[in-house]
Protein backbone atom coordinates (compact mmCIF):
# COMPACT_ATOMS: atom_id res chain seq x y z
CA UNK A 1 0.00 0.00 0.00
CA UNK A 2 3.16 2.07 -0.49
CA UNK A 3 0.77 3.98 -3.08
CA UNK A 4 -1.98 5.46 -0.98
CA UNK A 5 0.44 6.29 2.24
CA UNK A 6 3.17 7.72 0.10
CA UNK A 7 1.03 9.36 -1.90
CA UNK A 8 -1.26 11.80 -0.36
CA UNK A 9 -4.50 13.61 -2.40
CA UNK A 10 -3.64 14.44 -5.65
CA UNK A 11 -0.32 14.03 -5.46
CA UNK A 12 -0.20 10.73 -6.19
CA UNK A 13 1.64 8.66 -8.61
CA UNK A 14 -0.44 7.97 -12.47
CA UNK A 15 -2.37 10.44 -11.19
CA UNK A 16 -2.19 13.88 -12.92
CA UNK A 17 -5.25 16.21 -11.67
CA UNK A 18 -7.03 17.91 -14.99
CA UNK A 19 -5.86 21.41 -16.08
CA UNK A 20 -9.93 22.50 -15.39
CA UNK A 21 -9.52 21.50 -11.64
CA UNK A 22 -12.25 22.98 -9.38
CA UNK A 23 -14.59 23.41 -9.88
CA UNK A 24 -16.37 20.43 -12.03
CA UNK A 25 -14.32 18.17 -10.99
CA UNK A 26 -14.22 14.86 -9.40
CA UNK A 27 -11.61 13.15 -7.72
CA UNK A 28 -11.11 9.91 -9.67
CA UNK A 29 -11.49 6.90 -7.47
CA UNK A 30 -8.24 5.19 -8.19
CA UNK A 31 -9.26 1.58 -6.34
CA UNK A 32 -11.09 -0.78 -9.05
CA UNK A 33 -12.71 1.96 -11.51
CA UNK A 34 -16.33 2.96 -9.75
CA UNK A 35 -19.06 0.59 -10.92
CA UNK A 36 -18.56 -2.22 -13.35
CA UNK A 37 -21.92 -1.51 -14.94
CA UNK A 38 -24.80 1.00 -14.71
CA UNK A 39 -27.19 0.82 -11.77
CA UNK A 40 -31.18 0.81 -12.45
CA UNK A 41 -32.23 3.33 -10.35
CA UNK A 42 -36.09 2.82 -11.05
CA UNK A 43 -35.25 -0.97 -10.07
CA UNK A 44 -33.47 -0.12 -7.21
CA UNK A 45 -36.44 2.43 -5.96
CA UNK A 46 -39.87 0.22 -6.11
CA UNK A 47 -40.39 -2.69 -3.42
CA UNK A 48 -41.51 -5.67 -5.37
CA UNK A 49 -43.27 -8.79 -3.87
CA UNK A 50 -41.26 -12.08 -4.01
CA UNK A 51 -43.23 -15.26 -3.62
CA UNK A 52 -41.08 -18.31 -2.25
CA UNK A 53 -41.43 -20.92 -4.44
CA UNK A 54 -38.81 -23.77 -3.02
CA UNK A 55 -36.44 -23.96 -0.26
CA UNK A 56 -33.40 -25.95 -0.52
CA UNK A 57 -30.83 -27.25 2.28
CA UNK A 58 -27.30 -26.45 1.80
CA UNK A 59 -25.68 -27.09 5.09
CA UNK A 60 -26.51 -27.79 8.52
CA UNK A 61 -27.07 -24.04 8.66
CA UNK A 62 -27.88 -22.43 5.14
CA UNK A 63 -30.36 -22.82 2.66
CA UNK A 64 -31.08 -21.65 -0.47
CA UNK A 65 -34.58 -19.92 -1.31
CA UNK A 66 -36.24 -19.78 -4.40
CA UNK A 67 -38.38 -16.24 -5.38
CA UNK A 68 -40.63 -15.54 -8.10
CA UNK A 69 -40.40 -12.32 -8.96
CA UNK A 70 -42.28 -11.79 -11.88
CA UNK A 71 -40.84 -8.03 -12.94
CA UNK A 72 -37.35 -8.61 -11.61
CA UNK A 73 -35.33 -6.18 -13.74
CA UNK A 74 -32.47 -8.19 -14.30
CA UNK A 75 -29.12 -8.32 -11.81
CA UNK A 76 -25.28 -9.25 -12.59
CA UNK A 77 -23.17 -11.23 -10.60
CA UNK A 78 -21.99 -10.37 -7.34
CA UNK A 79 -25.03 -7.67 -6.61
CA UNK A 80 -27.28 -8.16 -3.91
CA UNK A 81 -31.05 -6.60 -3.07
CA UNK A 82 -32.82 -5.16 0.00
CA UNK A 83 -35.47 -7.54 1.69
CA UNK A 84 -38.28 -6.79 4.24
CA UNK A 85 -40.31 -8.66 6.13
CA UNK A 86 -43.30 -6.75 7.77
CA UNK A 87 -45.00 -7.81 10.69
CA UNK A 88 -48.89 -7.33 11.67
CA UNK A 89 -48.07 -4.08 13.76
CA UNK A 90 -46.64 -2.81 10.82
CA UNK A 91 -42.93 -3.44 12.03
CA UNK A 92 -40.82 -3.85 9.60
CA UNK A 93 -37.18 -5.46 9.07
CA UNK A 94 -34.93 -5.50 6.32
CA UNK A 95 -31.69 -6.58 5.39
CA UNK A 96 -29.24 -6.67 2.26
CA UNK A 97 -28.78 -9.95 0.84
CA UNK A 98 -26.24 -11.13 -1.98
CA UNK A 99 -28.34 -12.95 -5.26
CA UNK A 100 -26.99 -16.81 -5.58
CA UNK A 101 -28.74 -16.97 -9.15
CA UNK A 102 -26.98 -16.40 -12.16
CA UNK A 103 -29.03 -13.54 -14.31
CA UNK A 104 -31.91 -15.55 -16.33
CA UNK A 105 -34.78 -14.72 -17.75
CA UNK A 106 -37.00 -17.19 -15.56
CA UNK A 107 -38.49 -14.32 -13.62
CA UNK A 108 -36.88 -15.83 -10.22
CA UNK A 109 -33.85 -15.04 -8.07
CA UNK A 110 -32.29 -17.18 -5.37
CA UNK A 111 -30.99 -16.24 -2.00
CA UNK A 112 -28.48 -18.47 0.09
CA UNK A 113 -29.18 -17.61 3.76
CA UNK A 114 -27.47 -18.21 6.83
CA UNK A 115 -29.28 -19.03 10.06
CA UNK A 116 -27.93 -16.14 12.31
CA UNK A 117 -28.59 -16.84 15.66
CA UNK A 118 -30.81 -14.69 16.73
CA UNK A 119 -31.57 -13.15 13.50
CA UNK A 120 -35.15 -11.93 13.02
CA UNK A 121 -34.80 -12.10 9.59
CA UNK A 122 -32.63 -15.34 8.84
CA UNK A 123 -34.67 -17.08 11.86
CA UNK A 124 -38.18 -16.27 10.31
CA UNK A 125 -36.45 -18.05 6.49
CA UNK A 126 -35.10 -20.77 8.77
CA UNK A 127 -38.06 -21.66 11.08
CA UNK A 128 -41.52 -20.57 9.33
CA UNK A 129 -41.10 -19.51 6.06
CA UNK A 130 -42.33 -22.02 3.05
CA UNK A 131 -43.36 -22.02 -0.59
CA UNK A 132 -46.08 -19.87 -1.10
CA UNK A 133 -45.34 -17.04 1.43
CA UNK A 134 -44.23 -13.32 0.09
CA UNK A 135 -41.67 -11.28 1.15
CA UNK A 136 -40.53 -8.01 -0.43
CA UNK A 137 -37.20 -7.17 -2.65
CA UNK A 138 -35.74 -3.93 -3.86
CA UNK A 139 -32.71 -3.99 -6.33
CA UNK A 140 -30.79 -5.16 -7.93
CA UNK A 141 -28.23 -2.20 -5.62
CA UNK A 142 -25.06 -1.36 -6.41
CA UNK A 143 -22.61 -1.97 -9.36
CA UNK A 144 -19.67 -1.97 -7.65
CA UNK A 145 -19.28 -6.08 -6.87
CA UNK A 146 -21.11 -7.02 -10.05
CA UNK A 147 -19.21 -9.17 -12.69
CA UNK A 148 -20.53 -8.96 -16.30
CA UNK A 149 -18.47 -11.69 -17.30
CA UNK A 150 -15.82 -9.78 -18.81
CA UNK A 151 -12.57 -9.56 -17.17
CA UNK A 152 -10.91 -12.81 -16.25
CA UNK A 153 -12.55 -13.00 -12.49
CA UNK A 154 -10.33 -14.19 -8.76
CA UNK A 155 -12.51 -15.04 -6.46
CA UNK A 156 -12.27 -15.54 -3.15
CA UNK A 157 -14.55 -16.52 -0.22
CA UNK A 158 -15.33 -17.70 2.86
CA UNK A 159 -18.47 -19.22 4.21
CA UNK A 160 -21.58 -17.53 3.18
CA UNK A 161 -19.05 -15.23 1.50
CA UNK A 162 -18.95 -17.88 -1.63
CA UNK A 163 -22.91 -16.98 -2.30
CA UNK A 164 -22.21 -13.87 -5.03
CA UNK A 165 -19.19 -15.39 -6.06
CA UNK A 166 -21.60 -18.54 -7.04
CA UNK A 167 -23.13 -16.19 -9.10
CA UNK A 168 -20.38 -15.58 -10.87
CA UNK A 169 -19.45 -19.31 -11.59
CA UNK A 170 -22.57 -19.71 -12.11
CA UNK A 171 -22.84 -17.00 -14.63
CA UNK A 172 -19.74 -18.32 -16.49
CA UNK A 173 -20.99 -21.65 -17.11
CA UNK A 174 -24.84 -20.41 -18.40
CA UNK A 175 -23.23 -18.40 -20.96
CA UNK A 176 -20.21 -20.78 -21.98
CA UNK A 177 -18.22 -17.36 -21.06
CA UNK A 178 -14.56 -18.68 -21.78
CA UNK A 179 -13.10 -15.72 -20.28
CA UNK A 180 -10.66 -17.10 -17.12
CA UNK A 181 -12.21 -17.62 -13.74
CA UNK A 182 -10.74 -19.35 -10.77
CA UNK A 183 -12.47 -19.23 -7.42
CA UNK A 184 -10.60 -19.96 -3.35
CA UNK A 185 -13.69 -21.18 -0.78
CA UNK A 186 -12.64 -21.07 3.00
CA UNK A 187 -14.76 -23.13 4.69
CA UNK A 188 -14.71 -25.00 8.16
CA UNK A 189 -15.41 -28.52 7.58
CA UNK A 190 -16.29 -30.15 3.74
CA UNK A 191 -19.96 -31.01 5.47
CA UNK A 192 -19.82 -26.61 5.92
CA UNK A 193 -18.87 -26.02 2.40
CA UNK A 194 -21.96 -23.98 0.71
CA UNK A 195 -22.81 -25.90 -2.75
CA UNK A 196 -19.98 -28.48 -2.51
CA UNK A 197 -22.08 -30.60 -5.20
CA UNK A 198 -21.96 -27.78 -7.68
CA UNK A 199 -18.01 -26.58 -7.40
CA UNK A 200 -16.05 -27.69 -10.18
CA UNK A 201 -12.07 -27.76 -11.85
CA UNK A 202 -12.39 -23.84 -10.93
CA UNK A 203 -12.59 -24.05 -7.46
CA UNK A 204 -10.16 -24.98 -4.62
CA UNK A 205 -12.10 -25.22 -1.58
CA UNK A 206 -9.62 -24.38 1.74
CA UNK A 207 -10.69 -26.29 4.78
CA UNK A 208 -10.32 -24.34 8.01
CA UNK A 209 -11.04 -27.02 11.23
CA UNK A 210 -11.60 -30.08 9.86
CA UNK A 211 -10.87 -31.58 5.70
CA UNK A 212 -11.48 -34.99 4.04
CA UNK A 213 -8.06 -37.65 3.98
CA UNK A 214 -5.11 -36.12 2.84
CA UNK A 215 -6.14 -32.36 2.67
CA UNK A 216 -4.43 -30.36 4.65
CA UNK A 217 -6.60 -27.89 7.81
CA UNK A 218 -6.02 -24.28 7.88
CA UNK A 219 -6.12 -20.71 7.21
CA UNK A 220 -6.04 -19.47 3.66
CA UNK A 221 -2.68 -18.81 3.15
CA UNK A 222 -0.23 -16.70 0.25
CA UNK A 223 0.76 -19.99 -0.54
CA UNK A 224 -2.91 -20.82 -2.13
CA UNK A 225 -3.32 -17.43 -3.39
CA UNK A 226 0.11 -17.25 -5.46
CA UNK A 227 -0.16 -19.62 -7.76
CA UNK A 228 -3.27 -18.03 -9.02
CA UNK A 229 -1.69 -15.16 -9.63
CA UNK A 230 1.19 -16.77 -11.21
CA UNK A 231 -1.05 -17.65 -14.18
CA UNK A 232 -2.05 -14.44 -15.16
CA UNK A 233 -4.47 -13.96 -18.01
CA UNK A 234 -4.63 -11.49 -20.48
CA UNK A 235 -5.48 -8.19 -18.84
CA UNK A 236 -4.49 -9.59 -15.22
CA UNK A 237 -7.05 -10.30 -12.58
CA UNK A 238 -9.89 -8.77 -11.43
CA UNK A 239 -10.09 -9.92 -7.59
CA UNK A 240 -13.54 -10.46 -5.84
CA UNK A 241 -13.65 -10.91 -2.66
CA UNK A 242 -16.57 -11.22 0.26
CA UNK A 243 -17.06 -12.62 3.58
CA UNK A 244 -16.53 -11.36 7.38
CA UNK A 245 -14.91 -8.48 7.79
CA UNK A 246 -11.94 -10.60 9.49
CA UNK A 247 -11.64 -12.35 6.43
CA UNK A 248 -11.83 -9.66 3.84
CA UNK A 249 -8.77 -8.13 5.93
CA UNK A 250 -7.24 -11.29 5.64
CA UNK A 251 -7.65 -12.21 2.03
CA UNK A 252 -7.20 -8.93 0.67
CA UNK A 253 -3.68 -8.85 2.44
CA UNK A 254 -2.58 -11.96 1.23
CA UNK A 255 -3.79 -10.94 -2.44
CA UNK A 256 -1.64 -8.10 -1.79
CA UNK A 257 0.93 -9.83 -0.50
CA UNK A 258 1.11 -12.24 -3.94
CA UNK A 259 1.43 -9.10 -6.12
CA UNK A 260 -2.61 -8.35 -6.76
CA UNK A 261 -3.29 -4.62 -7.51
CA UNK A 262 -4.72 -2.15 -5.67
CA UNK A 263 -7.05 -1.39 -7.40
CA UNK A 264 -8.12 -4.42 -8.84
CA UNK A 265 -9.86 -5.81 -5.65
CA UNK A 266 -12.89 -5.82 -5.12
CA UNK A 267 -14.28 -6.42 -1.35
CA UNK A 268 -18.00 -7.28 0.05
CA UNK A 269 -18.08 -7.57 3.74
CA UNK A 270 -20.91 -8.92 5.78
CA UNK A 271 -21.78 -6.67 8.19
CA UNK B 1 -48.59 -2.98 3.78
CA UNK B 2 -47.50 -6.04 3.13
CA UNK B 3 -47.61 -8.37 6.36
CA UNK B 4 -45.30 -11.40 6.47
CA UNK B 5 -46.91 -14.70 7.34
CA UNK B 6 -46.01 -15.92 10.35
CA UNK B 7 -43.21 -13.17 11.20
CA UNK B 8 -43.22 -11.09 14.02
CA UNK B 9 -39.48 -9.88 14.88
CA UNK B 10 -37.72 -8.74 17.31
CA UNK B 11 -39.24 -7.28 20.89
CA UNK B 12 -40.45 -3.70 20.08
CA UNK B 13 -38.13 -1.12 22.10
CA UNK B 14 -39.41 2.30 21.70
CA UNK B 15 -35.92 4.47 20.84
CA UNK B 16 -36.67 7.70 19.46
CA UNK B 17 -33.18 7.74 18.18
CA UNK B 18 -33.60 5.62 15.88
CA UNK B 19 -34.41 6.38 12.47
CA UNK B 20 -36.74 4.27 9.97
CA UNK B 21 -35.39 0.75 9.01
CA UNK B 22 -32.46 0.95 11.53
CA UNK B 23 -31.82 -1.47 14.09
CA UNK B 24 -29.71 -0.84 16.90
CA UNK B 25 -26.20 -2.82 16.50
CA UNK B 26 -25.51 -2.71 20.23
CA UNK B 27 -21.90 -2.91 20.45
CA UNK B 28 -21.08 -4.30 17.39
CA UNK B 29 -19.62 -1.96 14.73
CA UNK B 30 -19.53 -3.69 11.62
CA UNK B 31 -16.99 -2.67 8.58
CA UNK B 32 -17.84 -2.05 4.85
CA UNK B 33 -15.06 -0.80 2.94
CA UNK B 34 -15.36 -1.95 -0.51
CA UNK B 35 -11.35 -1.87 -0.94
CA UNK B 36 -8.20 -3.04 0.82
CA UNK B 37 -7.70 -1.22 3.98
CA UNK B 38 -4.29 1.33 3.56
CA UNK B 39 -1.04 0.51 5.56
CA UNK B 40 -1.45 4.76 6.02
CA UNK B 41 0.90 6.40 8.87
CA UNK B 42 -0.50 8.90 10.66
CA UNK B 43 3.24 10.68 9.83
CA UNK B 44 2.17 10.58 6.16
CA UNK B 45 -1.56 11.58 6.54
CA UNK B 46 -2.48 14.56 5.35
CA UNK B 47 -6.00 16.88 4.70
CA UNK B 48 -6.06 19.13 2.30
CA UNK B 49 -9.43 22.03 1.55
CA UNK B 50 -9.44 23.67 -2.05
CA UNK B 51 -11.62 24.45 -5.05
CA UNK B 52 -13.90 27.41 -4.47
CA UNK B 53 -12.02 28.83 -1.35
CA UNK B 54 -10.11 31.99 -0.45
CA UNK B 55 -7.11 30.30 0.63
CA UNK B 56 -6.65 26.47 -0.27
CA UNK B 57 -4.49 24.73 2.47
CA UNK B 58 -2.87 21.53 3.40
CA UNK B 59 -2.91 20.11 7.07
CA UNK B 60 -0.33 17.40 8.29
CA UNK B 61 -1.16 15.19 11.20
CA UNK B 62 0.68 17.82 13.69
CA UNK B 63 -0.82 20.85 12.39
CA UNK B 64 -4.04 19.38 12.12
CA UNK B 65 -3.51 18.85 15.93
CA UNK B 66 -3.39 22.37 16.50
CA UNK B 67 -6.89 23.35 15.97
CA UNK B 68 -9.10 23.17 18.82
CA UNK B 69 -9.97 19.54 19.87
CA UNK B 70 -13.84 18.76 19.40
CA UNK B 71 -15.23 15.61 20.77
CA UNK B 72 -18.87 13.79 19.23
CA UNK B 73 -20.59 11.65 21.32
CA UNK B 74 -23.75 10.45 20.19
CA UNK B 75 -25.06 7.98 17.09
CA UNK B 76 -24.27 6.77 14.35
CA UNK B 77 -26.31 5.01 11.13
CA UNK B 78 -25.37 2.98 8.54
CA UNK B 79 -26.86 2.45 4.77
CA UNK B 80 -27.10 -1.60 5.54
CA UNK B 81 -30.04 -0.81 8.57
CA UNK B 82 -27.75 -0.45 11.66
CA UNK B 83 -27.18 1.90 13.57
CA UNK B 84 -24.34 2.78 16.70
CA UNK B 85 -25.46 4.69 19.79
CA UNK B 86 -23.56 6.54 22.46
CA UNK B 87 -20.07 6.39 19.79
CA UNK B 88 -17.64 8.76 21.27
CA UNK B 89 -15.35 10.24 18.48
CA UNK B 90 -12.73 12.53 19.32
CA UNK B 91 -10.74 15.06 16.39
CA UNK B 92 -11.69 18.52 15.28
CA UNK B 93 -14.37 20.33 14.10
CA UNK B 94 -14.70 21.11 10.44
CA UNK B 95 -15.66 24.48 10.86
CA UNK B 96 -12.36 24.94 11.95
CA UNK B 97 -10.19 23.72 8.83
CA UNK B 98 -13.48 25.84 7.06
CA UNK B 99 -12.56 28.88 8.67
CA UNK B 100 -9.18 29.02 7.44
CA UNK B 101 -9.64 28.46 3.71
CA UNK B 102 -12.70 30.41 3.48
CA UNK B 103 -15.37 29.47 1.09
CA UNK B 104 -16.17 31.17 -1.83
CA UNK B 105 -20.11 32.61 -1.54
CA UNK B 106 -20.80 30.60 -4.67
CA UNK B 107 -19.46 27.01 -2.97
CA UNK B 108 -22.43 24.73 -2.59
CA UNK B 109 -20.93 20.91 -2.48
CA UNK B 110 -18.13 19.56 -1.50
CA UNK B 111 -16.38 16.18 -2.70
CA UNK B 112 -14.60 14.35 0.18
CA UNK B 113 -12.00 11.92 -1.25
CA UNK B 114 -10.04 9.64 0.98
CA UNK B 115 -6.04 8.37 0.47
CA UNK B 116 -7.46 5.14 -1.07
CA UNK B 117 -9.28 7.01 -3.91
CA UNK B 118 -12.96 6.80 -2.64
CA UNK B 119 -15.41 9.86 -2.56
CA UNK B 120 -18.57 11.42 -1.35
CA UNK B 121 -20.30 14.01 -2.30
CA UNK B 122 -21.75 16.30 0.62
CA UNK B 123 -23.59 19.38 0.54
CA UNK B 124 -21.31 22.32 2.18
CA UNK B 125 -24.28 23.35 4.82
CA UNK B 126 -23.70 19.34 6.36
CA UNK B 127 -20.23 20.16 6.89
CA UNK B 128 -20.89 23.33 8.43
CA UNK B 129 -22.12 24.52 11.55
CA UNK B 130 -20.92 21.55 14.25
CA UNK B 131 -22.09 19.08 12.48
CA UNK B 132 -19.05 17.05 10.84
CA UNK B 133 -15.44 16.47 12.39
CA UNK B 134 -12.25 14.67 10.94
CA UNK B 135 -12.04 12.10 13.61
CA UNK B 136 -8.44 10.76 15.13
CA UNK B 137 -9.47 8.90 18.01
CA UNK B 138 -12.97 6.48 19.01
CA UNK B 139 -13.73 5.96 22.55
CA UNK B 140 -10.34 7.68 23.72
CA UNK B 141 -7.79 5.25 21.67
CA UNK B 142 -6.91 6.10 18.34
CA UNK B 143 -9.19 5.37 15.34
CA UNK B 144 -8.50 1.89 14.25
CA UNK B 145 -7.45 1.50 10.01
CA UNK B 146 -10.39 -0.49 9.38
CA UNK B 147 -12.85 2.04 10.57
CA UNK B 148 -10.79 4.93 8.69
CA UNK B 149 -7.54 5.77 10.89
CA UNK B 150 -5.57 7.39 10.74
CA UNK B 151 -8.56 10.07 10.55
CA UNK B 152 -11.46 9.95 8.57
CA UNK B 153 -14.53 12.15 7.76
CA UNK B 154 -17.40 12.10 10.53
CA UNK B 155 -20.66 13.32 9.34
CA UNK B 156 -23.12 11.55 11.91
CA UNK B 157 -26.37 13.09 11.10
CA UNK B 158 -26.06 11.21 7.35
CA UNK B 159 -25.62 7.66 6.76
CA UNK B 160 -22.12 6.75 7.62
CA UNK B 161 -20.92 6.22 3.82
CA UNK B 162 -20.88 10.15 3.98
CA UNK B 163 -17.79 9.83 6.55
CA UNK B 164 -15.28 9.02 3.97
CA UNK B 165 -12.51 6.68 5.84
CA UNK B 166 -8.76 7.60 5.28
CA UNK B 167 -9.96 11.28 5.07
CA UNK B 168 -7.69 12.64 2.54
CA UNK B 169 -9.25 15.89 1.52
CA UNK B 170 -12.41 18.13 0.13
CA UNK B 171 -12.97 19.95 -3.02
CA UNK B 172 -15.65 22.86 -2.54
CA UNK B 173 -17.72 23.22 -5.87
CA UNK B 174 -20.71 25.51 -6.85
CA UNK B 175 -22.36 22.18 -7.51
CA UNK B 176 -23.02 18.92 -6.53
CA UNK B 177 -20.66 15.90 -8.13
CA UNK B 178 -21.88 11.68 -7.08
CA UNK B 179 -19.41 10.22 -5.38
CA UNK B 180 -18.01 6.90 -5.44
CA UNK B 181 -21.24 5.12 -4.04
CA UNK B 182 -23.28 7.71 -5.45
CA UNK B 183 -22.36 6.76 -8.72
CA UNK B 184 -23.72 3.38 -7.77
CA UNK B 185 -26.63 3.65 -6.83
CA UNK B 186 -27.18 5.83 -3.33
CA UNK B 187 -28.43 8.51 -2.47
CA UNK B 188 -27.00 11.95 -3.09
CA UNK B 189 -27.71 13.28 0.26
CA UNK B 190 -28.10 9.61 2.18
CA UNK B 191 -30.49 11.88 5.44
CA UNK B 192 -31.27 8.36 7.91
CA UNK B 193 -34.64 10.32 9.23
CA UNK B 194 -35.68 10.48 5.63
CA UNK B 195 -34.01 6.90 4.47
CA UNK B 196 -32.76 8.31 1.78
CA UNK B 197 -30.57 5.25 0.91
CA UNK B 198 -30.83 4.93 -2.68
CA UNK B 199 -30.95 7.23 -5.79
CA UNK B 200 -34.79 8.00 -5.88
CA UNK B 201 -35.90 7.53 -2.30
Amino acid sequence: MTETSASPGFASPGFTPPAFAPPGFTPATRFAVPGRIAVSKRAAAVWQTATLTEIRRETAHTATYRFAVPAWAGHLPGQHLMLRLTAEDGYAAQRHYSIASAPDDSGHIELTLDHVEGGEVSGWFHTVAEPGDEVEVRGPLSGFFAWPGDRPALLIGAGSGVVPLMSMVRHQRARSLSVPLRMLVSARSPEELIYAGELGAETTPVFTRSAPEGVPVGRMTVAHVAPLLAEQPPGGWEAYVCGSNAFAEHASRLLVEAGQPVDRIRIERFG
Amino acid sequence: MNVTRGFTGRARVHNPGLPPGQYDAGDDWPVLSAEVTPDLAAADWTFRVDGLVEAPRTWDWAEAHELPASAYEGDIHCVTSWSKFGVRFGGVSLDAFLDVVRPHGSATHAVAYSHTGYTTNLPLADLAGGRAWIAWEYDGKPLAAEHGGPARLLVPHLYFWKSAKWIAGLRILDHDEPGFWEQNGYHERGNPWEEQRYSGD
